[in-house]
C-alpha cells in the first residue's frame, strides 16, 4: 500500500511546475547570496572628519584612519554643523573632530583631545565604528609618543601586544561561521514549507476525501507524505554542501556520515512539524501563515544570527523547542570543529525526540473521520 | 441479505439537525436511490455511512460493520464517489486507477490487466495516458466511478454522480451503474434528477433531514396517484414548505 502512495507523491512532485525548480535553485541562490548578506564584519563605515587644525599631525591621523580599511571618508568638513548635517542626511555614521591647536597641544603638553560622535540609528555600525576608531587613535597615540619621546631621550617605551589565537576559525571569517548555519536554514525552509502545503492542498482539491474513504492506515499515509521530503532534503543538503565546498571553499572537518545522520533526523522532525500544520489548516493560506510564524520564531531562537547565550533566560528556555537550534549546533560543530558523533549526544537525543513527537503528532492530527 | 442498515441515524451540527433519525435498510444487489432536494441531508447521511463523518446518535451498519465502532472495516468493503471530482488531476488515467487499486489491496499482478480490460470496456483505451485534468467532465465522472468499483467492493456509494452533464452522458453513466449491479455490487446513489429515480429498484425521498417516503418508484407513483416521480417529489416538497 505504501509503495503506491509514495509512487503517487513522487509523480506529483515531479509534475509540479514549481517544486523541482525550487529544490535546485533555492539552495544555489541562497548559499551564494545569503552569506554576503549575513556579513557581520562592519566595513565601509562612513566617516566625516572635521579638521580644525589642518596640521601635519592631523593629516597623519587621517591617513592612519583611511588606511585601516574600515572607513570611507565621506567628507572633510570645516564645521561641526556641516558634519551633523551629513549624519542627518545619512551620509556618515561617525564624526571625528580634530580641534584647533591639536598639533601644538600634542607636542607641547603631550596631551590633546579628539571628539568622536557616532550615529546610533544603526547601533551596530555606530558602536563598532567608534570602537575601531578608538583603537586606531590609541595606536596613533602610541606612535606619536614614541616619536616625541625619541626626540627627548632614548628611553624606550615598554609596550604590550595581545596575540589572540582563534581556535577552529583562525582568521575569524564570518562565512566559516555562517555558511553551515545558512545551509540548515535552507534545509528547514524547504522541508518545512513543502509538507505544510501538502495535505492542506489535498483538502482544498477534495482528493483527501477519496483517500479518507479508503482503508489506508493513518501512519502509512503520513509516512508516504514524509519520505519524499526526506529525499528532497538530501538533495538540498548535498547541493548546499557542494556550494559551500566549491564556492566558499569550506568542507566539514568532521565526517559526512555525521552530517547526513543528523540531517535525516532533522528532516523527519521538521517535515513532521510541517504535516502537523497542514493537518490543522483548512486553507493553503492558513498553512503558509502558520508556518511563516513558526519558521521565524524557530530561526530567531536557533542562534543563527545571535548566540542563544545572549538571550534572556526565558528566551533561552523557549529556544529549546526550536529543532533548528540543535541541527545548527551540529552543522557548525561538525564543519568548524570536526566534532564526532560521540560529542553530539545532546543534539542527537533532542532531534530524535523531535522526530518521534512530530511524526506521532502528524499521525494523530490527521483525521479520516470528521 | 441486508448490506446497509440505518436505525434512527442522526447528525446534528450545533442547533441544526442535518439528518433526523432516519431508518432504512438496503438489500444486497439493489440499486437504491437516495433522493431529496439540495440541503435535505443526503450527502451528510451518505458520509456517515461511509465512515467519513461520525453520527450524533443512532445505529448504522454497512457490510455488517458498525459505523461508529468499525469504520475502517467498512472502508475495505465499499467504494465511494464524491459529489466533487476527487481523483488526482495531476496523475494520468491509469495512474489513478493503479493508485486506488493498490491502496485497496488489489494484487500487484492483477492491477495492470484489470486497468486494460476496464478501459477497453469503457472504450477509453486511447486515453490511458491522458492527464486527468484534461478530461471532459462526463469522462471524469465515468473514471471516478470506475476507480470507486475497481477493487470490486460489495457496496458503492455515489453522491450525485451525474451533476452537470448532458442527458446522453447521464444515460451512459447509468449503463455503468447497471453493469456494476449485474455483477452483484449494491449501488447506493443520491440524485435530484427524478428521471434517474425511475432507474432505481427502490427510492427514499428525504425532506428536511427525514425520510418521508420509501418504496419502489412504481408503488410510490401509485400511492400518490401521479404519473411520474417528478410529481411525487413535488407533493412531498410542498409538504415540507407547509410545515415551515
Amino acid at each position: 500500500m505504501l509503495r503506491y502512495l509514495i509512487e503517487k507523491e513522487f509523480k506529483q512532485i515531479k509534475r509540479n511546475v514549481f517544486i523541482p525548480r525550487l529544490i535546485i535553485i533555492m539552495p544555489l541562490f541562497a548559499m551564494i547570496i545569503f552569506p554576503y548578506a549575513a556579513n557581520f564584519d562592519v566595513k565601509n563605515i562612513d566617516l566625516s572628519i572635521i579638521d580644525h587644525d589642518k596640521s601635519s599631525y592631523s593629516q597623519l591621523l587621517i591617513q592612519k584612519v583611511q588606511s585601516s580599511g574600515y572607513f570611507r571618508i565621506s567628507n572633510v568638513s570645516g564645521t561641526h554643523d556641516e558634519a551633523m548635517k551629513s549624519i542627518e542626511a545619512d551620509e556618515s555614521d561617525v564624526i571625528l573632530e580634530i580641534p584647533l591647536n591639536f598639533e601644538r597641544d600634542l607636542i607641547k603638553e603631550q596631551k590633546a583631545d579628539l571628539m568622536v560622535s557616532a550615529n546610533a540609528v544603526n547601533g551596530n555600525k555606530g558602536g563598532l565604528g567608534s570602537a575601531y576608531l578608538a583603537n586606531i587613535i590609541a595606536d596613533y597615540n602610541n606612535e606619536v609618543r614614541v616619536k616625541l619621546m625619541h626626540n627627548v631621550s632614548k628611553v624606550s617605551i615598554p609596550s604590550m601586544e595581545l596575540v589572540p589565537l582563534y581556535r577552529y576559525n583562525p582568521t575569524l571569517k564570518y562565512e566559516v561561521f555562517m555558511v553551515p548555519a545558512l545551509l540548515v536554514m535552507i534545509l528547514a525552509m524547504i522541508t518545512g514549507f513543502l509538507p505544510a502545503l501538502n495535505i492542506v492542498g489535498e483538502k482544498q482539491s477534495g482528493t483527501i476525501e477519496q483517500m479518507n474513504v479508503t482503508p489506508v492506515k493513518k501512519w502509512t499515509f503520513i509516512l508516504s507524505k514524509l519520505i519524499p521530503y526526506w529525499v528532497i532534503g538530501y538533495v538540498v543538503v548535498t547541493i548546499a554542501m557542494g556550494i559551500a565546498l566549491f564556492y566558499w571553499n569550506l568542507k566539514p572537518s568532521g565526517s559526512l556520515w555525521t552530517i547526513y545522520i543528523f540531517a535525516s533526523l532533522f528532516i523527519v522532525a521538521f517535515s513532521g512539524f510541517g504535516l502537523v500544520i497542514s493537518n490543522y489548516a483548512t486553507t493553503v493560506q492558513q498553512a503558509i501563515l502558520m508556518m511563516f510564524f513558526f519558521m521565524l520564531t524557530f530561526i530567531f531562537l536557533s542562534g543563527l544570527y545571535t548566540p542563544v547565550e545572549n538571550m534572556p533566560q526565558w528566551a533561552q528556555l523557549i529556544s529549546n523547542i526550536s529543532p533548528l537550534k540543535y541541527i545548527m549546533q551540529v552543522f557548525r560543530l561538525v564543519y568548524l570543529k570536526g566534532s564526532s558523533f560521540n560529542e553530539l549526544h545532546k543534539q542527537f537525543f533532542a532531534l530524535i525526540s523531535f522526530a518521534v513527537v512530530f511524526y506521532t503528532w502528524a499521525i494523530l492530527s490527521y483525521k479520516k473521520t470528521g | 441479505m441486508k448490506v446497509i442498515e440505518a436505525h434512527d441515524l442522526t447528525k446534528r451540527f450545533g442547533n441544526f439537525t442535518a439528518v433526523d433519525a432516519i431508518t432504512f435498510e438496503v438489500e444486497k444487489g439493489e440499486i437504491f436511490g437516495f433522493l431529496g432536494a439540495n440541503g435535505a441531508g443526503k450527502t451528510t447521511a451518505m458520509r456517515m455511512l461511509c465512515g467519513l463523518s461520525k453520527p450524533t446518535s443512532g445505529i448504522g451498519k454497512v457490510a455488517g460493520f458498525d459505523i461508529q465502532k468499525d469504520p475502517e472495516n467498512i472502508k475495505k468493503n465499499i467504494g465511494y464517489m464524491s459529489q466533487k471530482f476527487a481523483l488526482y488531476e495531476d496523475l494520468k488515467v491509469w495512474e489513478n486507477l493503479r493508485l486506488f487499486g493498490g491502496i485497496y489491496g488489489v494484487p500487484a499482478k492483477e492491477i495492470n490487466p484489470r486497468i486494460d480490460s476496464l478501459l477497453h470496456t469503457l472504450g477509453f483505451t486511447a486515453e490511458k495516458n491522458t492527464m486527468v485534468k484534461s478530461l471532459p467532465l462526463g469522462w471524469k465522472q465515468k473514471l471516478a466511478f470506475s476507480a470507486a468499483i475497481f477493487h470490486e467492493p460489495r457496496i458503492v456509494f455515489l453522491d450525485e454522480p451525474t451533476g452537470g452533464v448532458d442527458p446522453a452522458a447521464r444515460r451512459q453513466f447509468w449503463e455503468l451503474i447497471y453493469d456494476a449491479a449485474d455483477r452483484g455490487i449494491t449501488v447506493f446513489v443520491t440524485t435530484h434528477y427524478m428521471d434517474e429515480a425511475e432507474y432505481c429498484d427502490r427510492v427514499s425521498i428525504m425532506v428536511d433531514g427525514r425520510i418521508d417516503a420509501l418504496d419502489s418508484p412504481t408503488n410510490l407513483k401509485e400511492k400518490y396517484n401521479v404519473r411520474s416521480m417528478d410529481e411525487v417529489f413535488f407533493q412531498l416538497a410542498r409538504g415540507a414548505k407547509a410545515k415551515e
